[in-house]
């Protein structure tokens, strides 16, 4: 079945430079660009054939890749996820889509229990080259299971990797780079940032591993990932109004995270702020305060802050305002740290 | 032959049993006898080890020796991939795995045993019940997709059988039309719960018919009636009949494993009662009645499971335990800064210890 479609691999892909596209289109160049160069790649899921995705970002991918290669599955995400271990086994590289974020949870025990553990438990013989596509995070008051964030739960399980870009350019870059690792990835994709647009350098995608800084600033650092790196930044030119020069650093890479470049940034603005969506106990803005205390005891002039949703189920459309943390909040926490006095 | 009610459960394309079935020839009964006698005393030595402090723990398969050789001799090595759970060691014997590699997972040397399941053909050891279930359905799938003739031997019981895993494994298989062979061995028991408040509708091969897919239950403790209907179920999946169901009906004749009680959930007139006839004096007297095999032949059989087990034994006995650095190895293919810290801040603290 494989062979209708490989008669398309070598052709040659040509792209202007730096394309304007939003996250969904560029999320879906990137498989289309996998799909091309790699024949053992497989993209699958609930309507991730004819009809797409709901999101879209497997548009066109069946009519051109052939439906061997990308394919509805029933409606089951543990055997989604399931089916990926035994894919990889034989060779492919699947790159299955969990249509939501809370739909993942049915898929706990394939994903913690067997794709995160079996190169261990095979002591290397059957890597996991799976790349897991799960749409995030919240803000599209949709209904209950479709906003959740699932980072830290997912970076605590020894064997996975997680990575969330922030914009179209990091989409389609992060994506193939995801796909080419030979360890299983979870990609979370913040599904309220799929229609915004933004320049992609399609041939040069910089550094892909790591954190990376998208303002640079000299006061405070602001530590996001996901849709909250936008929401920073707004938040960056409101404090420059009041002559607070705040940096954004988009962790980008969850697991594993950019220590080093935690310690640069704050190590130099010797403030620090972590925002994320997800409840705030145990969420991953400990895991990045720690690290920050970790290396910058010494010149710390405040505690690190975290401005987060709340311990609270992820509430429904009418309230997610006043869960997901707002300029305000932001600001209000950056206030706390500037205005921070030892006692 | 004694394979159970292939009609009453069989519905869409099932092999008809009018279809030529070659019969096995002499020195393949004479095999698959010596195979049984070699997991036999293999498994029963291995509840010994664990009284005797050489291993810390196992989960015998007494009584499914028929199931357990029957179906993985059935198997096309050079095609086909068999996923066990944690009790399948008559599968690993008989398809030729390294057996101190594959007791070693019994040492708690490592999880999923050190054999190279590529090479092995068989899938790591598992422990999560229907854990590989869905495995062998996607598994199966790319072998369609490679145009591949393999087909995958997925093997669970009564008890995995209630996980939610196993429907979504035989509707995605049905679906995908995936050449898959869900094997149950369906032994009585899950830990202290007995299949009929385990399993509704009588069984599990009843339950094909709503995916549409054949299924023969058979007397699982006859080897000759459980290599045939494994035989035709691989044969069904491989000429792109899609999944098939064999429920080898069998009986847990030990403990669930060597801490299990099961003094506290059944009897000893019980087990006499319901473990059948036992499938190694089965096959015997068949044999001997066939004029195939002689008492000579049973006891150099019993003799070469004797020396095997030895040199086995003497291999785990042998097997250090691994060195602490592969906790951190084998996490991921590339590893990430933080476990290399967490490494190295390992080796500096056990080295000053």
């Amino acid at each position: 079945m494989l062979e209708s479609t490989t008669a398309t691999l070598d052709a040659a892909v040509e792209y202007a430079e730096v394309e304007h596209l939003s996250m969904q289109q560029a999320l879906n160049r990137a498989l289309d660009d996998v799909l091309t160069a790699d024949p053992k790649t497989l993209v699958f899921g609930e309507d991730c054939g004819r009809l797409g995705g709901v999101f879209r970002i497997t548009d066109g991918l069946q009519a051109k890749h052939g439906d061997a290669r990308v394919f509805d599955t029933p409606l089951a995400e543990s055997g989604i996820l399931g089916m990926s271990v035994g894919l990889a086994m034989a060779g492919f590289h699947p790159i299955p889509e969990v249509q939501f974020d809370g739909f993942a949870y049915p898929a706990i025990n394939q994903i913690v229990c067997q794709i995160a553990r079996m190169n261990y438990r095979s002591r290397g013989k059957l890597p996991m080259p799976v790349t897991l596509r799960v749409p995030s995070f919240g803000g599209i008051r949709a209904p209950e299971h479709h906003g959740e964030s699932l980072e830290a739960l997912f970076a605590h399980v020894p064997g996975l990797k997680v990575v969330s870009p922030s914009d179209a350019h990091d989409a389609y870059h992060l994506l193939k780079y995801a796909a080419s690792r030979p360890d299983p990835v979870i990609f979370m994709e913040p599904k309220s940032r799929y229609w915004q647009k933004g320049p992609v350098d399609m041939r040069d995608g910089g550094t892909l591993s790591g954190a990376r800084i998208v303002r640079p600033g000299r006061h405070l650092t602001l530590v996001a990932w996901g849709a909250m790196v936008a929401r920073c930044l707004q938040v960056a030119e409101l404090a420059a109004e009041d002559g607070i020069d705040v940096e954004v650093l988009d962790l980008r890479w969850l697991k594993p995270i950019d220590a080093e470049a935690l310690a640069r940034s704050v190590g130099k603005t010797r403030r620090a702020v972590v925002v994320h969506e997800a409840p705030l106990t145990s969420g991953l803005g400990a895991e990045v305060a720690q690290l920050i205390t970790q290396q910058c005891f010494d010149t710390l002039k405040a505690p690190v802050e975290r401005v987060t949703g709340f311990d609270v189920p992820y509430p429904s459309g009418d309230l997610e305002d006043e869960y997901i943390p707002n300029i305000d909040r932001i600001l209000l926490g950056i206030q706390r740290v500037l205005e921070y006095r030892r006692g | 032959m004694d394979i159970l009610q292939p009609g009453p459960v069989t519905v869409g394309t099932a092999p008809s049993a009018s279809e030529t079935t070659p019969g096995l020839a002499p020195e393949q009964l004479r095999e698959l006898y010596s195979l049984m006698a070699s997991v036999r005393f293999l498994d029963t030595s291995a509840v010994a080890w664990q009284r005797q402090g050489i291993i810390p723990g196992y989960a015998p398969e007494l009584g499914q020796e028929a199931a357990q050789v029957g179906s993985a001799y059935a198997l096309d090595l050079d095609c086909d991939f068999a996923f066990p759970t944690y009790r399948e060691m008559g599968v690993a014997r008989t398809i030729g795995v390294d057996m101190v590699a594959y007791m070693s997972t019994h040492k708690a040397t490592w999880h999923g045993g050190m054999y190279d399941p590529q090479e092995s053909r068989l899938a790591p050891i598992q422990a999560v019940v229907a854990g590989s279930v869905l495995h062998a359905v996607g598994w199966a799938h790319g072998q369609t997709l490679q145009g591949t003739p393999g087909v995958a031997l997925s093997y669970f019981g009564d008890g995995a059988s209630s996980q939610g895993d196993v429907h979504e494994a035989m509707n995605f298989a049905a679906v995908m039309n995936a050449p898959v062979v869900f094997f149950i061995q369906n032994n009585g028991w899950a830990i202290s719960v007995p299949t009929e408040k385990q399993v509704a509708g009588g069984s599990v091969s009843a339950r094909a018919a709503g995916y549409g897919m054949p299924a023969i239950q058979v007397d699982g403790n006859d080897v000759v009636a459980v290599y045939e209907a494994t035989r035709r179920a691989l044969d069904h999946a491989r000429t792109g009949h899609g999944p098939m169901v064999v429920e080898a009906m069998t009986y847990r004749r030990g403990p669930h494993s060597t801490a299990d009680d099961p003094g506290r959930y059944r009897s000893l007139d019980d087990e006499r009662i319901d473990a059948g006839k036992d499938p190694l004096e089965r096959l015997r007297k068949r044999m001997l009645a066939d004029g195939i095999a002689d008492d000579d032949f049973f006891a150099a059989a019993h003799e070469t499971a004797r020396s095997e087990e030895e040199a086995i034994r003497a291999g785990i006995e042998a097997l250090g335990p691994r060195p602490g650095s592969e906790m951190f190895e084998f996490v991921f293919q590339e590893t990430t800064p933080s476990l290399e810290t967490q490494a190295n801040r390992w080796r500096e603290e056990s080295d000053h210890a």
